[in-house]
């Protein structure tokens, strides 16, 4: 157990070959993910293509706003784990455990909001599979009710899977919050951090691309 | 650290007892908390062997059954729950793991001069991560098991089928990341952890062969990782994803499943070619021939790999013209694959070539392979696949690559390097045997299928049209003669742990830096960093001297 | 039936003979690169067995003139593969003759159910005369099912929610076997039966003989006013619907501006998704309700049935 509180572990010869291997995973892994989203794009661009109309219609069903207000508190995040990132490469502690914690609750914000969608969705009666109705009141296309089950199984599949990343994000980041809280990190060892907002990053760049192909197919 | 020894792993009485991997501590909390890469190893060869010997029990239940046209042995519930967990315990806990997670631990730190993978503690928790996903697995076999067939269509496993289907895609899901982490893993180490002078060009081909797996790995993974998702999902929710009553497409689970599952063949047979081109050297006692053409076939069969999903697809009522574009991309991966035939048996040539059980495999995985590779054109081939799609032709077809070659391939890696891992000699002649009853036993098992295929019979059948049984008999017998080879190893490697000769060092006059240290390896592998001076394989050079040379 | 081992499975159409020849061709290269393989391998492993423990072979790295052998000549054998393949399966999938008698195949679990253009129904069995095209229409009710003749050499997946359509022309009168090839759950090896060849003459016997109810047209029609298509779609054009006389097989310009030919498959995503290709010169969104779940996929092969006949008759008048 000595190895885990000195910040060079053993298979390593110094610093400098451990945070490079540990950047090179983190890529590897988001390069996962990458494809791992990209199963869920490219359903979502089959069925678009084949149901246009439909998806035009879903996205009316959701309310853009809500969309833009979670984008904004998105991108904050990534401006504040930026900032945690900085302030670790100096050795601030105080100020690395303060973003960080302010990235969590920027998190968590989003995480807060989108529960909030998912609930107006339930009362409006289109979860897909839990109490869908179609709705009576037609917005501006007449579709099958079964191609906008399509949209919005699409909705919930890419959404939910993009919450389950952010509720991850939020964990790792508790974990980086009680770790500099103990004072592991200094200007020399911060790679943790770097990884972890690497990873953060990646989780919100997903939402840049989820907000305009769910939320703003037929604005104009 | 307890000083009694377990047994006498090295030299005469009176030395002092060396410290090594599996004697430094003893319990069984230093195993399951230990990051060492060899015990991890260790702990993947125990899991896997559970998986393989409850997928062999289920094959040979089908081959029971398949002794009759009629059902007589099990109903048809079971008969398809037999073949569906038959190949989900094969393909996903058994073959995907098996080389990588097993020598591809155990080595590839040696290999490459390093004390350990890059990220010890993510190699625990891959096995974690494995053995997690075998326990869900396990639960929806105990629970009554699955019958979708391990390919899980849709919309039969979305929406008809009776069985755990949901609880199995779990399981599987959770395996994923192991498989990924393990990838992930592997790729960090080979391009950060190479001792001083280990080139890429300097690298054994077994390295290489894993590199490529490795990127498979990490490639595929997660595609099937959500699609499976997605039919659980249909599933449980009754998400609108792939079933046409529900708005769905049954033919994007295809593309979908293909796109990991086909490149995921590569993981299973990849690893074994790179144990080949080791044996092939060090039992001809020569450079791999054309090493730089082996090197790079592996990766081009990666790279190629991704791109002829749907050849699975050519009766599925695709375009014609994308049938045509895969069958023109899989004839171009049957390329690399021959170069790789070739080289290897023109590695012989002029050698210095000695027979024992670890080269048996490695010329019994060539053969085999050949004749696997060779029928693979013919299901490449856009009109003679059409008669043969889901008949026994492909069964016959993929067991020649999965079991011919990537069992093979890892019974080759188990000898090669049983006397490293354990300190221990296996009993040769009884080695011998074994490998002889598995080529035969496997050969009169599949070969009778490839006619069957052609015939016309269709594979998941519970019952078949009586002109079948006479080859369908003989294939029973070849089943029950390659279970007899499967035990033989397992009795005489269980044996050879307690009785078996102190192995030495290097007990084949091998190269590569694996075999620099004593066996079984100390902890952290080696004393000091070896530095590397010359190729891959260099055979005409003089032995490695008796201690690396230090930085 | 033969006695001792089966070898080869019976050739009865003309797509099997041609399957055969490139299945022989495979098996001369598979047989040529095998024999190549193993002779090497038992000669090298042979001759250059070690004969002392001391022994060091020269150093060989490899030849790249021989690389480039053992890569383009194989790579010139798998293109001819490639070419003569998809030749056949263009053949056997995309060039039905125009002249190809039609019948209609649903596959459900775990029966075919086969419908002649005259009315003649079977299960398991499809009865076809001797030398003339037959196209198969094929739906599927509900998971995937592939319908399989080996003696023709012929496969195609009946996927659900979309049509196959195959062709065949049979050589030889026989009984031959008809299988499901694709794993459709618990009953999927009891969803096979057999197809009867037989001479022309007996073919019309037969498809007249037996109880045949109505003609897949008249059902169609009979549907086709039952469902109240015919209040929109009426035949003088006047109704709010176009009129479908005479469309089926033709090209239709839509709404976006495309053209598609009415076949099978828009017919039938029209019934059940009619916001999807809109006739040029009607609303959109259309009027039309979807009929998902209110026809099966029977009826609507009844339907396109009918709509065919409504263009045979007009060309023939």
């Amino acid at each position: 157990m000595s190895e885990t509180h000195s910040v060079l572990a053993h298979q390593f010869d110094d610093l400098e070959q451990q945070f490079e291997a540990s950047t090179l995973g983190m890529w590897a892994f988001l390069i996962t993910e990458v494809l791992f989203f990209g199963g869920l794009f490219t359903g979502y661009a089959v069925y678009r293509s084949q149901y246009p109309l439909a998806f035009a219609e879903g996205s009316l069903h959701l309310d853009y706003r809500i969309g833009a207000i979670n984008t904004a508190v998105l991108i904050c995040s990534s401006l504040t784990m930026a900032l945690a990132v900085r302030s670790a490469q100096l050795g601030r502690r105080r100020s690395l455990i303060g973003f960080l914690l302010l990235t969590m609750l920027l998190g968590s914000v989003f995480l807060g909001i989108k529960v909030f969608e998912y609930s107006h969705k339930y009362h409006e009666h289109l979860i897909p599979g839990i109490n869908f109705v179609p709705p009576h009141e037609f917005i501006r296309y007449h579709v099958d009710p079964q191609q906008l089950y399509v949209f919005l199984s699409f909705y919930f599949a890419m959404t939910g899977m993009h919450a389950l990343h952010m509720i991850i994000g939020v964990s790792v980041l508790a974990v980086l919050v009680v770790l500099a809280w103990r004072g592991r990190f200094s200007s020399e060892y911060y790679n943790p951090v770097e990884v972890a907002g690497l990873y953060w990053h990646f989780v919100d760049i997903v939402w840049i691309f989820l907000f305009p192909l769910l939320y703003l197919i037929s604005r104009s | 650290m307890d000083a009694t020894p377990i047994n006498a792993h090295s030299g005469t009485p009176g030395e002092p007892i060396r410290a090594n991997y599996l004697n430094v501590n003893y319990g069984l909390k230093s195993w399951l908390l230990t990051t060492d890469h060899k015990r991890i190893g260790i702990l993947y060869l125990i899991s896997i062997t559970i998986f393989f010997a409850l997928g062999g029990i289920f094959a040979a239940l089908i081959r029971l059954e398949l002794m009759t046209p009629e059902g007589d042995v099990v109903s048809s519930e079971m008969y398809n729950k037999l073949f569906t967990m038959h190949g989900v315990a094969m393909i996903f806990f058994f073959l995907i793991p098996s080389i990588p997670a097993v020598f591809g631990n155990f080595l590839i730190p040696m290999m490459i001069g390093a004390r350990d993978v890059a990220f010890p503690r993510l190699n625990l928790m891959s096995w974690y991560i494995y053995s997690i996903g075998g326990v869900f697995t396990f639960a929806a076999m105990a629970l009554g098991g699955v019958d979708t067939g391990w390919t899980f269509y849709a919309p039969y496993s979305s929406t008809y089928s009776n069985s755990n289907v949901a609880l199995t895609a779990v399981g599987i899901f959770i395996l994923g990341f192991s498989s990924i982490l393990t990838g992930l893993n592997f790729i960090v180490t080979i391009h950060k952890m190479r001792a001083p002078g280990l080139t890429w060009f300097r690298l054994p081909l077994f390295v290489w062969a894993h590199y490529a797996t490795s990127l498979i790995q990490i490639l595929g993974t997660p595609v099937v990782a959500i699609s499976i998702v997605l039919v659980a999902l249909e599933r449980l929710l009754k998400l609108g994803i792939f079933d046409p009553k529900l708005g769905g497409d049954p033919l994007l689970f295809q593309h979908l499943f293909w796109f990991y599952s086909h490149p995921a063949v590569y993981i299973m047979i990849l690893p074994s070619m790179g144990v080949v081109s080791e044996v092939i050297a060090c039992f001809s006692r020569k450079r791999v021939f054309g090493y730089p053409f082996i090197a790079f076939s592996s990766l081009a069969i990666a790279v190629l790999g991704f791109l002829v999903w749907g050849h699975h697809m050519f009766t599925s009522g695709q375009s014609v013209y994308a049938g045509m574009i895969f069958s023109v991309l899989t004839m171009l991966v049957a390329i690399p694959s021959a170069v790789k035939v070739f080289n290897w048996t023109a590695t012989l040539y002029k050698g210095s070539v000695s027979y024992q059980a670890p080269m048996l495999y490695a010329l019994g995985f060539i053969g085999l392979f050949t004749i696997g590779g060779l029928t693979g054109l013919f299901l490449a081939t856009l009109a003679t696949d059409v008669h043969l799609h889901d008949t026994y032709f492909v069964v016959a077809h993929f067991h020649y690559i999965m079991v011919g070659g990537a069992i093979m391939g890892y019974m080759a890696a188990m000898h090669f390097w049983w006397p490293k891992m354990t300190g221990r000699l296996y009993p040769e002649g009884w080695a011998k045997f074994a490998a002889l009853v598995i080529f035969v036993g496997f050969n009169l098992t599949f070969f009778p299928q490839f006619v069957l295929g052609y015939l016309g019979m269709p594979r998941r059948y519970h019952v078949y049209p009586p002109e079948f049984q006479v080859l369908n008999v003989m294939s029973t017998a070849g089943a029950s003669i390659l279970a007899v080879g499967y035990i033989i190893p397992l009795i005489y490697l269980l044996w050879s742990l307690k009785y078996g000769p102190a192995a030495g060092a290097n007990p084949w006059q091998a190269k590569g830096l694996e075999w620099t240290t004593p066996s079984p390896p100390p902890p952290h592998n080696f004393e000091r960093t070896p530095v590397v001076t010359e190729e891959a394989y260099a055979y005409e050079s003089k032995p490695y001297p008796e201690e690396a040379e230090v930085v | 039936m033969d006695q001792g081992i089966p070898l080869f499975p019976e050739a009865a159409s003309t797509m099997a003979g041609k399957v055969d020849a490139l299945y022989f061709f495979l098996v001369a290269v598979a047989v040529f690169f095998a024999a190549l393989i193993f002779i090497s391998l038992t000669v090298f492993a042979l001759k250059y067995r070690r004969r002392s423990e001391t022994e060091v072979p020269p150093s060989i790295h490899g030849s790249t003139p021989l690389e480039i052998a053992w890569s383009v000549i194989p790579l010139g054998l798998v293109m001819i593969m490639f070419a003569w393949g998809a030749k056949l399966y263009f053949d056997a999938y995309n060039e039905v003759p125009p002249d190809a008698e039609e019948v209609y195949v649903v596959g459900k679990q775990w029966m075919w159910h086969i419908q002649h253009a005259n009315g003649r129904r079977e299960i398991n069995e499809l009865h076809v005369p001797v030398g003339r095209p037959i196209k198969l229409i094929m739906a599927s009710e509900d998971v995937i099912h592939s319908f399989y003749i080996p003696a023709f050499r012929l496969k195609k997946d009946v996927v659900p929610g979309r049509y196959a359509t195959i062709w065949f022309q049979a050589t030889k009168p026989g009984r031959y076997h008809l299988f499901c090839a694709e794993y459709c759950g618990t009953g999927h090896s009891k969803m096979k039966g057999w197809v009867t060849v037989m001479e022309p003459a007996e073919y019309q016997a037969w498809l007249s003989g037996g109880v045949v109810g109505e003609s897949m047209e008249a059902a169609g029609e009979r549907l086709f006013n039952q469902l109240g298509c015919n209040t929109c779609h009426r035949a003088d054009g006047t109704g709010r619907g176009p009129s479908l006389v005479g469309v089926f097989g033709k090209p239709v310009r839509l709404l976006s501006g495309e053209t598609v030919i009415a076949d099978e498959a828009y017919i039938r995503e029209s019934i059940l998704n009619p916001n999807a290709k809109i006739v040029a010169g009607y609303p959109s969104p259309t009027i039309m309700s979807t009929y998902q779940g209110q026809i099966s996929e029977r009826g609507i092969l009844q339907i396109i049935a009918y709509l065919k006949s409504l263009s045979k008759e007009e060309r023939s008048q």
